[in-house]
């Protein structure tokens, strides 16, 4: 709950909106307990035959909440879902601005797609904790309370037996559903996992399934999972049902103690015949508006959890520790120099990458090689201080000086040090959209120049809508060697005085990569390439020189120790 | 649509009948309660009664108060029971359709795409059953029931009631219309939104390494409020309707209300009769109320019902793939004979096969040749039955010369006479021995190890289980374990996909024994091959080719389904294909480039369906981070 709490915290900017959406909800809500008390006291009144004018307010009262309860709900309705879209708008920008000061050192684990899915769904799912939780808790309690100090006015007993129905409701059927519910749930998500695989692979299967005759049987296997998720369904239902059930029997109590205590209190003479109808009708509607909450209640369990992992990573250690009085970086070419550097991923006890000597001469083309898992995207990121060095000395060498990487702003080294991934994320958009990421203002001769570089030339004039086509999610329409490409145009069209290269060459074949190779060299004459590689062959023209290979980093460790 | 998800097949019906049934009942103990209510308050307040005096009635109060809370509990069991029988009904249909068609509809729909609708989408039923039909009942009982009794004590109120009533379902239907349309185009822009968070955070380090995250930032929320905007403009329309809808209910309340209190002060009613209709008066618009608030999960409901009915029409409309007749085939196979057989490709300008003809003999071992995309493995389809030929046949000879198109076979007859192994075997997360036996389910242990260990794979324990799709086996392990599943089947007619690809020299030459051994013991043999091994192991070679269609054959024959993008990433496709075919230079490596050219068409079909089933893995996840939803 407390995570629920520290989430809640991120929708403060939005209050004011919030506090409109429950100011209608409470007035519509207000309106509909008081039309059912009105009604009953001008019906109960009016038995009594008094004169015209003693009717009259009543009268007023009955129509005037019977108008305002539609207008109300009205201006509910439009306030809430007003209120939940700039919620979500906070949400998002406020997580997002946690994550891109985490990114991507911070997020190392999060790489896979599963785990960012499941935390924008979190995200955007705490959007509901607003609209379906939130507002109807407190604009249907705020009236249900005031609803029950009324009565208690009249008898203080059914005040009584009210508020603690309505507690009863809201606190207890959700209780008991989730009480009731619990087994049956928690086999409900596997059983339903289950089946999204087991219906995959048999329709996967299907041709040879048909061809073997073996389809009966693996229909029954679907049949038999469909089965357990069925059962599963049902005992959450169950759950539920019971939520109904206290619910509705919290009602009928409400009503039927409240006539005994009533008729009681009116032999005694406590209570106006008059108030009889209001004390025994008055309960009815209360309970019509306290209804709905408690399946709202029932949200706040899964709630809690999204929060909880939504909160446990805006809480995340950031990677990198900015410097408090920033260094300038320094002018003209630049190139790169580390010394004995040491990188470790925030919040493990292993190095990632080191100890490595390594320098890059301003201007020089540089090929660094590595298996996988020796470190080559640990370097680069270190290189674009997206993480800080755990020892030794990494530092941007400029023709006059040279800056120690950890006294300059992350933002001002990546606009001298670019960056090309190696597995680069291409945004749904157009090919333009992607390119212009690097430059926005770049010019049409731009953008061909570095579609060029990178091979990508004829593919991008080949299209019927050039560079206004559509790349799809995750440029899915792209085939892997079309956006390795794209992403290196992208990296080309960037203004920066050092390119640093993550495996630029990993899904193109030989020949594409050999004349990838030879362009490079040109489009990156006058600026800083480092090029990180297992595949160094490629690299063997006049032009490149070859730097220190990560493997061989501990031979190298050792031989400086000696 | 609704009424086709209500009356169908008998699944449905034994439960909603029961559903109806305390709908009926707990109208009338919502009747039965507004009198008792009248009665016990008419007689403490006017009459003077005390509780001795009102024992009777106020037990009867008691149990008709506790009966509406058990109908109302059990009614919500009765739905979720019906939802989950119509579930379970429909997906096993869906299923059974989506197989028996799997062989044809895998080029049309994506696995991922069936499989989505078969769990995530038919859930949506559950607000269909569990929410709006029960809703659906009591909105069409009780008004009516709610105005006779009405009529039967004050016909002034009942004549409210029954004019503002109506006025309901007619706004309702406005309602939907106009808003469905509406929240069509919101739940796309929402969509769209989400997706654009999505996309957005992924793609965080490339935005950090250019320096455009921050910007992301006042982005999202200017993209986010600009949407807000729009749609708070398109809902102010769209709730006016709403609210109308609720003016009317609360305000025919009020004006039985003020009706009866003024004909009690001029006399001319009873109190009781008077709080009769002023209790009983609101429980008619309840239900339509309750129902126009559960006509989005109707809608849903529907939508979801929509498209499973769509692949089950489209699955009766037409025969079931593989051979449709109804013949038997011969006991005894003298010949397999491909006279001329043609294959038009949808969506591809091209005729692929095109023309091939072959005849292949018990005991011969015949390979197919040809470059990539030229129609080896369709033409194994249209052996198999699974695609008609454009022209041509495909004809079994029997003993006595008698020779019968393979479509007039009966289809099970005809499958199993044949052992097929395609190019990426299916294999089930069982046992290494019930793969194989998939085929052969009586097969001996000793007969799954002797084909294991003819394909070379003696080693591996047939007591393996499988991991998802044959994880933690290499891609030639996966194929010989195919080949190893069609040996212990004993077919008279085997054919064999590229069987050889992706192994070793070693392995190349085992697996082609145990194929040799099949001839040898009789069996007609027909593989594609694309090395040189395999090609050499063949009795003969067959080289299929494919031909151009010429420009004037617009093949978009799928482009009604076809939106923009799928059409743009076509183009792409075809792009890619050429750039493939360009590749192909020389013969050497015209094996590595066709593998190639095909891989990457392939992923561009699958690109789809992959982008499907990261949907349902993160739909899954979603789901299983945030529970069941109540």
């Amino acid at each position: 709950m407390s995570a629920l709490v520290a989430v809640l915290r991120l929708g403060r900017p939005v209050t004011p909106r919030l506090l409109l959406a429950v100011l209608a909800g409470v007035g519509a809500a207000g309106c509909a307990i008081g039309l059912t008390a009105t009604s009953a006291w001008l019906i109960a009144r009016a038995a009594e035959q008094p004169p015209m004018f003693a009717l009259m307010l009543a009268i007023t009262g009955v129509r005037a909440f019977g108008i305002g309860r539609g207008l109300l709900r009205y201006a509910e309705r439009l306030a809430a879902h007003d209120a939940a879209f700039r919620v979500l708008a906070e949400l998002r920008a406020a997580s997002y601005a946690h994550l891109a000061r985490l990114a991507p050192a911070g997020l190392a684990e999060l790489r896979s797609g599963d785990l960012l899915a499941r935390l924008v769904g979190d995200v955007d799912g705490l959007a509901d904790l607003w609209l379906r939780v939130l507002l109807p808790l407190a604009s249907a309690g705020i009236a249900a309370a005031a609803a029950v100090l009324v009565v208690t006015g009249l008898l203080p007993v059914a005040g009584l037996v009210l508020a603690v129905t309505v507690l009863l409701t809201v606190v207890g059927a959700p209780l008991a559903a989730g009480a009731v519910a619990r087994h049956a749930e928690r086999r409900l998500a596997p059983a339903r996992g289950e089946l999204a695989e087991t219906a995959l692979e048999t329709l996967h299967g299907a041709p040879e399934l048909v061809a073997l005759g073996a389809a009966p049987r693996a229909l029954a296997a679907v049949a038999a999972v469909s089965d357990r998720l069925a059962v599963a369904e049902r005992g959450s239902a169950l759950g539920a049902g019971t939520g109904t059930l206290v619910a509705g029997l919290a009602s009928g109590a409400a009503l039927w103690v409240s006539i005994l205590t009533g008729i009681a209190a009116v032999r005694d003479g406590s209570l106006a015949g008059v108030g009889l109808a209001v004390v025994a009708l008055t309960p009815i509607a209360v309970h019509e508006v306290v209804a709905p909450l408690a399946p709202a209640a029932r949200l706040l369990p899964a709630l809690a959890v999204s929060a909880g992992r939504v909160r446990d990573l805006l809480t995340r250690p950031e990677p990198v520790a900015e410097p408090a009085s920033p260094a300038p970086v320094p002018t003209g070419p630049l190139g790169l120099r580390a010394r004995s550097l040491l990188v470790r991923y925030p919040g493990t006890e292993t190095d990632a990458l080191g100890p490595i000597n390594l320098d890059v001469a301003a201007g020089a083309h540089v090929v660094v090689t590595g298996a996988s898992g020796t470190g080559k995207s640990t370097l680069a990121a270190a290189c674009l201080r997206f993480l800080d060095p755990a020892g030794g000395l990494l530092e941007l060498v400029g023709p006059h000086a040279a800056a120690d990487i950890t006294t300059l702003r992350g933002d001002d080294v990546r606009r001298a040090v670019g960056l090309c991934e190696q597995d680069p994320h291409v945004f749904d958009g157009t090919l333009g959209d992607n390119l212009r990421l690097a430059r926005p203002s770049a010019t049409a001769e731009e953008l061909d120049a570095a579609l060029g570089t990178a091979g990508l030339r004829a593919f991008a004039r080949g299209l019927p809508k050039g560079l206004d086509t559509a790349v799809g999610e995750h440029g899915a329409r792209l085939s892997g060697g079309q956006r390795q490409r794209l992403a290196l145009a992208r990296a080309l069209l960037a203004d920066v005085r050092v390119l640093v290269l993550d495996e630029p060459t990993e899904h193109l074949d030989e020949v594409a990569a050999r004349a990838f190779v030879v362009e490079l060299a040109k489009a990156g004459a006058g600026r800083t390439v480092l090029v990180l590689t297992h595949r160094p062959e490629l690299f063997s023209d006049v032009g490149w020189s070859r730097g220190p290979d990560l493997a061989a980093r501990g031979a190298d460790a050792a031989a400086r120790g000696s | 649509m609704q009424r086709r998800l209500l009356t169908k097949g008998g699944t449905a019906a034994g439960g909603l009948a029961v559903a109806v049934a305390l709908g009926l009942a707990g109208t009338g103990l919502a009747i039965a309660q507004a009198w008792l209510l009248a009665h016990v308050i008419a007689s403490a307040f006017l009459g003077g009664a005390g509780i001795d005096a009102l024992v009777l009635t106020l037990a009867l109060l008691a149990i008709v108060l506790l009966g509406r809370a058990c109908v109302s509990w059990a009614s919500e069991l009765v739905a979720v029971r019906i939802s989950a029988r119509v579930k379970a009904d429909l997906r096993a249909r869906l299923m059974a359709a989506a197989v028996a068609q799997g062989p044809r509809l895998a080029a049309e729909r994506s696995s991922a795409r069936t499989a989505l609708l078969v769990t995530r989408g038919l859930d949506a039923l559950d607000g269909f059953y569990a929410r709006y039909v029960p809703q659906l009942v009591l909105a069409a009982v009780v008004p009516v029931a709610v105005v006779v009794c009405l009529a039967a004590v004050d016909l002034v109120a009942a004549l409210t009631v029954a004019l503002t009533v109506p006025l309901i379902p007619v706004f309702m239907v406005l309602i939907g219309r106009m808003s469905a349309s509406h929240r069509d185009r919101r739940w796309a822009a929402l969509g769209r939104l989400a997706h654009r968070f999505a996309d957005v955070v992924a793609g965080l380090p490339t935005l950090r390494a250019f320096g455009r995250a921050e910007a992301q930032v006042a982005a999202l929320r200017r993209v986010t409020d600009a949407y807000r905007a729009s749609t708070i403009a398109t809902l102010r329309i769209a709730f006016l309707s709403a609210m109308v809808l609720e003016l009317l209910a609360t305000i025919s309340v009020a004006m039985v209300a003020v009706g009866v209190g003024l004909r009690l002060q001029a006399g001319d009613l009873g109190l009781e009769v008077g709080l009769f209709a002023l209790v009983l008066a609101p429980e008619a618009y309840l239900p339509l109320r309750r129902l126009g608030a559960e006509f989005h999960a109707a809608e849903e409901g529907v939508a979801a019902a929509r498209d499973a009915f769509a692949l089950l029409d489209e699955a009766a409309g037409r025969d079931p793939a593989g051979a449709s007749g109804t013949l038997e085939p011969p006991p005894r196979i003298a010949a397999l004979r491909i006279e001329g057989v043609s294959v038009v490709q949808p969506r591809r300008d091209v005729e692929a096969p095109a023309g091939a003809s072959v005849e292949v003999r018990p005991g011969e071992v015949v390979a197919l040749t040809g470059p990539s995309g030229a129609g080896k493995s369709t033409l194994l389809g249209v052996v198999l039955g699974f695609v008609a030929p454009t022209c041509g046949r495909v004809v079994v000879v029997a003993p006595d010369g008698t020779s019968l198109d393979v479509a007039a076979l009966d289809a099970d007859a005809w499958l199993a006479r044949i052992a097929w192994v395609p190019q990426t075997p299916y294999l089930a997360p069982v046992s290494v021995a019930d793969n194989i036996r998939l085929g052969a389910p009586d097969a001996s242990e000793a007969q799954v190890a002797g084909a294991l260990a003819a394909v070379g794979l003696g080693d591996v324990p047939a007591d393996r289980v499988l991991g998802e799709r044959g994880s933690g086996l290499s891609g030639g392990q996966r194929r010989r374990i195919g080949v190893a599943r069609s040996l212990v089947r004993g077919a008279p007619v085997l054919l064999l996909d590229e069987p050889t690809a992706g192994l070793d020299a070693e392995a190349e030459r085992e697996v082609l024994a145990a194929v040799r051994a099949e001839a040898d013991r009789g069996a007609i043999v027909l593989l594609v091959a694309h090395r040189p091994g395999a090609m050499a192991e063949a009795d003969r070679t067959v080289a299929v080719c494919w031909r151009g269609l010429g420009p004037g054959a617009d093949d978009d024959t799928g482009a009604e389904a076809d939106t923009g993008a799928e059409a743009e990433a076509d183009a792409i496709e075809l792009t890619n294909a050429c750039e493939a075919g360009l590749a192909e230079a020389d013969e050497a490596e015209l094996a590595d480039a066709g593998r190639a050219g095909e891989a990457e068409l392939a992923d561009a079909g699958r690109a789809a369906e992959a982008v499907d089933a990261a949907v349902l893995a993160a739909q899954a996840a979603v789901s299983g981070a945030r529970g069941p939803r109540a």
